[in-house]
């Protein structure tokens, strides 16, 4: 298979914030890459950063989400995306790379109607006369199965599961290269979750753009997924193909992770819940960051903070894995 | 429809109940001042003051209280509020309109001016958050937002009228030029009315930016804002299409409760600049005990801020589609 | 197939630099409020101005050089080291009436502003806890207090009994002054009303006004501080205001009826200049110090307000 150059690529990428307790590593030189058109998802708990990388990856970061890039690249397409300047960025923004974000009631400026949204938009980018941004708005819209009407709609006019599909339609409006979703499901009932994702991947097939999904439910993406990213506490603790992560999980929290719910169809075993809790990013605990909590854990892994290791073809920071480079 | 309904239902209540006020707060005075008021002046004063009185009060002494109030009701819903003492024997309604525009005038075009300013100079001030224009204003504006309005209109008066001489300090206009539409009237009327004006702005336009400013920090952390970043859309595009236009909206609604503060401020600084207006016009009434003319202000005081919350709820449900589909 | 979410039973990460979200314990209530006050600048610089105010209302006999009402001076001298702001048209030390009338405005502004708020506590918290029929009387009756012009309703009530003393006009602004307050808390307590903590104490069965007292207030003390604030923010300019057009009591002692008797002297216009400016300096900066702590309460109520913590890089 020839290697295509990878689409999206982050080196080193670190982010903190200031706060009254001092400065706060929310993401903890952070390194992947991503092809074109492959679908990888990040999960996480609450509070290990997967956000604040999101929107350090789209250069976003601001109110709530705080902080500043500290060091490391973003290379998407060529260019590193940490040094351009707004203007440079803003010629990218939306061609080739759009967002979607976690609850389009949010998401979606109340005052405007979803037709003028839109054509913000594409004015942004384009000299597209109106005629012509109304025949794109409403060609991507069909995409998503939304009748063309409701471009005339207030956001509050539509239902959740409409919303949100009518904010992806707004990501494809320029076929971006790469899409990247913030919990774009969590504020749909578990119904619409699915369908919504069963879409994204149809759309993925038909229009070829990547995709970063980050979510909090690791069973969502289990079956959509190409590659799955899990984090902790700011780092990357295993990235691997889904599959593969799914089947054979290395990292002890990955473990614990999939422990945590029951498989309808698998054996009825106990529940087992992961003890503790994460830890305060403003004083990280010495070593390894999982060690509090870890079933497997060593003297060495409070002493030394493990490295990314690649162990066949499923990446790991986990002590236990470091005399095994492969 | 419902939504516009209850607004008026609203209103009707509160302008019946500042005329129930009127006619109850006479008598629930100690030594129920409208029967002493009426025992003093009857014999003393002619017929048709009298008449004034009783109508102001409603008392007759043949009727019983809600008879009084039904009658007092019924007059004034026939725009009959009596003769005034002060400005005898004119009409209560005449003069009360003849002071009307004067207020109207200042007060309206200065609050109005003030508001879209003082939002103005909020939404750039929050947009660049930590600048010159943020670390310095709103201190500043926090302080003058406490200046009592009639101290700064000494100190205005003190200032421009006395030590430069540049601005005349009291009334309406020269009392020696002729009321005309001529240009030297209006242009009197308009130096008259440079330094009540300033006062007026100065102290309400801090209210304002504060208010404005905090509502679009609120706003800058809300998720349709990053989306319009993330869209590409220039800056000044998403302040005002995005932030400007939500973080407006509970301003509005502000608007109406601030009007308190309005009433008052433009009462003294009428009082300060003897300026012919409503508030002015209160005040004499008050030093005359003229109390036909002053209910009559007082009632036109209320239906002027009702009015300007219906202009205020009319702009909230033109900006915000959310506010139209109410239930 | 679907399964619960990640977040496994645990406490929340700790979010860095956000205002505490669990209800404080009623012990630590105070304890933290000091230490949100020592730390905003705002709240310091108005705390110091209003002790500064408290100190001259306490002992006004020990600071002041005069009595205020000896006319035993020369009429209209202007600012000297003997008189810092000159005397007044009838021969008093400025300076001494304007100590001794920090007494009456601090006492209308805390008085009323105090009734105020009680009642307004009482209205909104109420209205939002009985909810129904009782909380749209209760909505109804605050919207309309809130719309009518207090000041004109003010003057029209004074102006049937002249010369009002200082304490018809502190009961009359604070039996008026509550509507903004009684909202502002009705919609706090409505929200918090349905938060877990309520629940559980009902559940525990205690009673209502255990349930209010003790669960909803503490929860709401910045909210009724700040409301406390504005109110007597507003009577000392209200109060200043009435005194200064007449309607109350000539001869008591208090900066708006120095005002007064400075306007009707002409001092302006007869170069008194002290006479007629500095009382309004004095309502103005007690004004300023309320003013400046509701700024700051706001900003410790709700901490996207605070100004932004640097990133400081290593």
């Amino acid at each position: 298979m020839t290697e295509h150059e990878p689409l999206l690529e982050v080196r080193d990428l670190s982010v903190a914030y200031g706060s009254d307790r001092g400065p706060v590593v929310a993401v903890d030189h952070v390194d992947f890459e991503l092809a074109r058109g492959e679908f990888l998802a990040i999960v996480g708990e609450s509070g290990c950063g997967k956000s604040t990388l999101l929107f350090a990856l789209t250069r976003l970061l601001g109110p709530p989400f705080s902080g500043e890039i500290i060091g490391g690249q973003i290379i998407f397409r060529g260019r590193n995306m940490v040094t351009l300047s707004e203007r440079q960025l803003r010629s990218i923004r939306w061609r080739e790379l759009a967002v979607v974000m976690q609850s389009a009631m949010n998401a979606l400026n109340p005052v405007l109607t979803v037709e003028a949204q839109m054509r913000d938009a594409c004015k942004a980018h384009s000299e597209m006369s109106d005629d012509e941004i109304r025949r794109r708005s409403e060609e991507v819209l069909r995409l998503v199965a939304i009748d063309p009407m409701h471009l005339r709609s207030y956001p509050h006019q539509l239902s959740g599961g409409m919303r949100q599909r009518a904010m992806i339609a707004m990501a494809l409006l320029f076929t971006p290269e790469l899409v990247v979703m913030d919990e774009p499901t969590s504020a749909l009932d578990v119904v619409a979750q699915r369908s919504l994702i069963v879409q994204i991947k149809e759309l993925q097939a038909k229009l070829g753009f990547a995709v970063i999904f980050v979510t909090h439910d690791m069973s969502l993406v289990s079956h959509f997924s190409d590659r799955l990213m899990v984090m902790y506490a700011g780092q990357i603790a295993e990235l691997g193909k889904t599959r593969q992560v799914f089947d054979k999980p290395l990292h002890p929290y990955t473990s614990g992770l999939l422990e945590a719910f029951p498989s309808i169809h698998g054996p009825n075993l106990r529940l087992t819940g992961i003890p503790g809790s994460p830890p305060n990013l403003a004083r990280p605990p010495a070593g390894c960051r999982f060690s509090p909590r870890c079933p497997h854990v060593t003297a060495i892994c409070r002493e030394r903070e493990p490295h990314l290791v690649d162990v066949e073809g499923d990446a790991v920071r986990c002590v236990l894995y470091n005399g095994r480079a492969a | 429809m419902t939504f516009v309904l209850r607004r008026l239902g609203f209103f009707v209540v509160t302008l019946w109940a500042a005329i129930t006020l009127n006619f109850l707060i006479p008598r629930l005075m100690p030594g129920n001042a409208a029967v002493a008021m009426m025992a003093r002046y009857r014999g003393r004063v002619n017929p048709d003051a009298l008449h004034a009185l009783e109508i102001a009060f409603g008392v007759n002494n043949h009727q019983s209280l809600l008879s009084a109030y039904f009658s007092y009701l019924g007059n004034i819903g026939r725009g009959r509020f009596g003769t005034s003492l002060t400005f005898f024997p004119d009409t209560v309604s005449h003069q009360v309109l003849q002071a009307l525009p004067w207020t109207l005038g200042l007060v309206g075009v200065t609050t109005i001016l003030a508001f879209f300013l003082g939002t103005l100079i909020g939404l750039v001030s929050a947009w660049r958050r930590g600048g010159v224009l943020d670390g310095v204003l709103p201190p500043i504006f926090v302080i003058t937002s406490a200046f009592p309005y009639f101290w700064l209109a000494l100190l205005a008066i003190w200032l421009f009228a006395i030590k430069l001489g540049w601005l005349p300090q009291n009334g309406g206009y020269d009392y020696t030029t002729t009321v005309a539409w001529s240009w030297t009237f209006v242009g009197d009327v308009i130096r008259h009315s440079i330094l009540p004006a300033f006062t007026i702005l100065v102290t309400s336009i801090g209210g304002w930016i504060l208010t404005m400013r905090n509502n679009v920090i609120g706003v800058l952390s809300e998720d349709y804002v990053r989306m319009a970043r993330a869209k590409g859309l220039h800056p000044w595009r998403i302040m005002w299409n995005y932030a400007g236009r939500n973080a407006i909206l509970p301003n509005l609604t502000g608007f109406a409760m601030s009007l308190g503060f309005v009433v008052s401020g433009a009462i003294l600084v009428e009082f300060v600049f003897n300026y012919p207006g409503v508030g002015w016009m209160l005040l004499q009434a008050v030093e005359n005990q003229d109390y036909a003319l002053m209910q009559a202000l007082f009632l036109l005081i209320v239906v002027a801020v009702l009015f300007a919350i219906l202009v205020a709820d009319a702009a909230t449900a033109m900006l915000d589609p959310r506010a139209r589909d109410v239930r | 197939m679907s399964a619960p979410a990640i977040t496994t039973p645990l406490a929340p990460a700790p979010a860095a630099g956000s205002g505490p979200t669990e209800p404080q314990p009623r012990t630590t209530v105070g304890a933290n409020l000091l230490r949100a006050v020592l730390h905003n600048r705002k709240a310091m610089a108005g705390s110091l101005l209003l002790l500064f105010f408290t100190v001259l209302a306490i002992f006004p006999g020990q600071i002041a050089p005069d009595d205020p009402q000896a006319e035993i001076y020369l009429p209209g001298l202007g600012p000297s080291s003997h008189h810092w702001f000159g005397t007044t048209s009838y021969g008093q030390d400025v300076l001494s009436q304007l100590i001794w009338g920090t007494r009456q405005s601090l006492l209308v502004a805390v008085a009323a502003g105090g009734l105020a708020t009680v009642v307004a506590v009482l209205v909104g918290v109420s209205a939002a806890y009985l909810g129904g029929l009782a909380d749209g009387f209760l909505s109804l009756v605050t919207d309309v207090i809130l719309v009518i012009p207090i000041f004109p309703l003010v003057i029209v009530i004074a102006a049937y009994e002249k010369n009002a003393g200082l304490l018809t006009l502190t009961i009359v602004l604070g039996a008026l002054g509550w509507s903004y307050g009684a909202r502002q808390l009705r919609a706090q307590a409505l929200s918090i009303r349905n938060r877990d903590f309520v629940d559980v104490a009902r559940v525990r069965g205690e009673r209502r006004l255990y349930v209010i007292v003790f669960e909803l207030l503490p929860t709401m003390t910045s909210l009724i501080v700040a409301s406390f604030l504005g109110a007597a923010l507003y009577a000392v300019l209200a109060a200043a205001g009435l005194q200064f057009i007449g309607l109350g009591d000539p001869n008591a002692q208090s900066w708006g009826t120095m005002l007064y008797w400075a306007q009707n002297n002409e001092a302006l216009g007869s170069g008194l200049v002290y006479w007629a400016i500095m009382p309004g300096v004095c309502v103005a900066l007690l004004g300023a110090a309320f003013a400046l702590m509701n700024y700051a309460f706001d900003e410790i109520s709700n901490p996207a307000l605070r100004p932004l913590p640097k990133l400081q890089r290593r």
